[in-house]
């Protein structure tokens, strides 16, 4: 009996049914605790670009506090809606999801960091930035000050780098190198920053305001942050412009 | 099949047989040491070479196995006189796919940081053949307690030595244990890292090395 073919048939059904509801119902129960690490996750890299976060901080309560975000597209409009009309919320856009579509039709997010006195005023604009590495996708923020010219901080992340050479971008010793480099050069042109090829060691480059010290080995992972950051920041630069310019950012509805 | 010798053998010591009898001892310990489920019969090499270049993630991978390999034993134990025999390892791999499913969900609700690093190792749990091994070879014939035990002897014979490796590479690789910077701590912060250790060849050293000195002492032979 226990070898007949609707035997088989029967016991794999029963199976499936058993496994399904077992996964689907841990599925639903874990998904609102999965929904809070994950925005606590996002929540976190955009403030890792401007502060130090330490393990036990409530991210949560401080990016309340201290982030304003919106959504811009290319031509630095603000974005409300989408097509359907339903709010666009700068947190829930997928960086990586837009960046599979043409540059035109993206959405950039844009998080404000504001004084924690006066919400006025915006102490930084931390930006998404987002590319490829050596082996796959890399990703980070680059928080500019509120003249969108000295970088006042970057958190990367990756997907797949090699440990100890490209994966080296994740890690604070690499990202405090662009801490104060600037992305402006004096006639106001974005020249972004690059990262060099070959790794110096020690305050190398300290004296140039667009390069930093590379990382030894990871050329390729080098190559991708500096696509990377130029790239999106020229994404932005007509939302800078019209910031700069102390122009009103126009709101429309796309 | 070639389960039943084994089950008419348990079934002459039911009932009066401790529950930490010698042969039950010899479930757990065996593949601790001479029937190591990675030094000895090369298991579940993949995940030992790619988790194990920092402890943290490497502990947390010895848990995830252990959860998986005792109660898959434990569940494909108990169904063991269900299952159709034509279509056993599908069942087999239905449950370790839910359990590992489970795992990875579950990592990804309470620590995140932790599903960023193991994720897609997390799922090949799946493809160890060390857990596919256990519960071909000993659930399908064994009781369910047995069968536990078993699952906790493979288990730990891999966690401990995944996490043996995982010390060496972290410590030589990246200077440190469970993250802590052991060189700064004692006075030599210029310690060079060896980049060699945080690629997977560091790790085919390491486990090399520890099976040599494994099997150097047992007098283990393939044969």
């Amino acid at each position: 009996m226990r070898q007949s073919n609707t035997y088989v048939i029967l016991f794999t059904i029963g199976l499936t049914v058993v496994v399904a509801g077992v996964l689907s119902s841990a599925s639903q129960l874990l998904a609102p605790a999965q929904k809070r690490s994950i925005e606590f996750d996002t929540k976190s890299q955009i403030l890792g670009a401007v502060m130090e976060l330490e393990k036990g901080m409530d991210v949560l309560a401080i990016y309340d506090d201290r982030i304003k975000s919106l959504v811009v597209n290319l031509d630095g409009e603000e974005v409300t809606e989408n097509q359907n009309g339903d709010p666009i919320i700068a947190e829930n856009v997928s960086v990586e999801g837009n960046f599979k579509r043409p540059k035109e039709e993206r959405l950039y997010p844009v998080f404000k960091f504001i004084n924690a006195d006066d919400p006025e005023k915006v102490e930084a604009y931390i930006l998404p930035v987002f590319g490829s590495g050596l082996w796959d996708r890399i990703w980070g923020f680059i928080a500019l000050d509120e003249d969108f010219v000295a970088i006042k901080g970057v958190s990367f992340a990756h997907r797949a780098e090699t440990p100890g050479l490209g994966a080296r971008i994740s890690s604070e010793q690499i990202q405090d190198r662009y801490i104060g480099k600037k992305v402006y050069d004096d006639d106001g042109n974005l020249v972004s920053v690059e990262m060099v090829k070959g790794e110096k060691g020690g305050n190398a480059y300290a004296d140039d305001p667009h390069k930093v010290d590379g990382l030894s080995g990871a050329t390729i992972t080098a190559r991708g942050v500096n696509d990377m950051l130029e790239n999106y920041l020229n994404y932005y630069e007509s939302y800078i412009e019209k910031v700069k310019s102390g122009e009103q950012v126009a709101s429309i509805e796309d | 099949m070639a389960d039943t010798a084994e089950q008419t053998g348990s079934k002459t010591l039911k009932m009066d047989e401790p529950l930490l009898s010698k042969r039950r001892r010899k479930i757990v310990t065996d593949p601790l040491n001479d029937d190591n489920p990675i030094t000895i019969q090369v298991l579940g090499i993949c995940s030992a070479l790619a988790v194990t270049v920092k402890l943290e993630p490497t502990l947390i991978m010895s848990i995830a196995v252990i959860f998986v390999i005792v109660f898959s034993n434990l569940i494909i134990s108990l169904m063991r006189n269900i299952i159709p025999n034509r279509v056993r390892i599908i069942v087999m791999l239905a449950v370790i796919a839910s359990l590992v499913t489970l795992v990875s969900e579950v990592l990804k609700a309470y620590n995140y940081e932790m599903f960023k690093v193991l994720g897609a190792f997390v799922g090949l749990i799946i493809t160890n053949c060390i857990i596919m091994g256990r519960l071909e070879a000993f659930a399908m014939g064994n009781k369910a307690y047995d069968s536990i035990l078993d699952g906790f002897g493979s288990g730990f014979g891999y966690a401990w030595v995944i996490l043996a490796v995982a010390f060496f590479r972290e410590l030589l690789g990246s200077g440190s244990i469970f993250d802590f910077k052991v060189f700064e701590a004692v006075g030599l912060a210029g310690f060079p890292n060896n980049g060699l250790m945080v690629d997977s060849i560091g790790a085919f050293m390491v486990l090399g090395i520890i099976i040599w000195v494994q099997r150097s002492k047992t007098g283990y032979v393939e044969n």
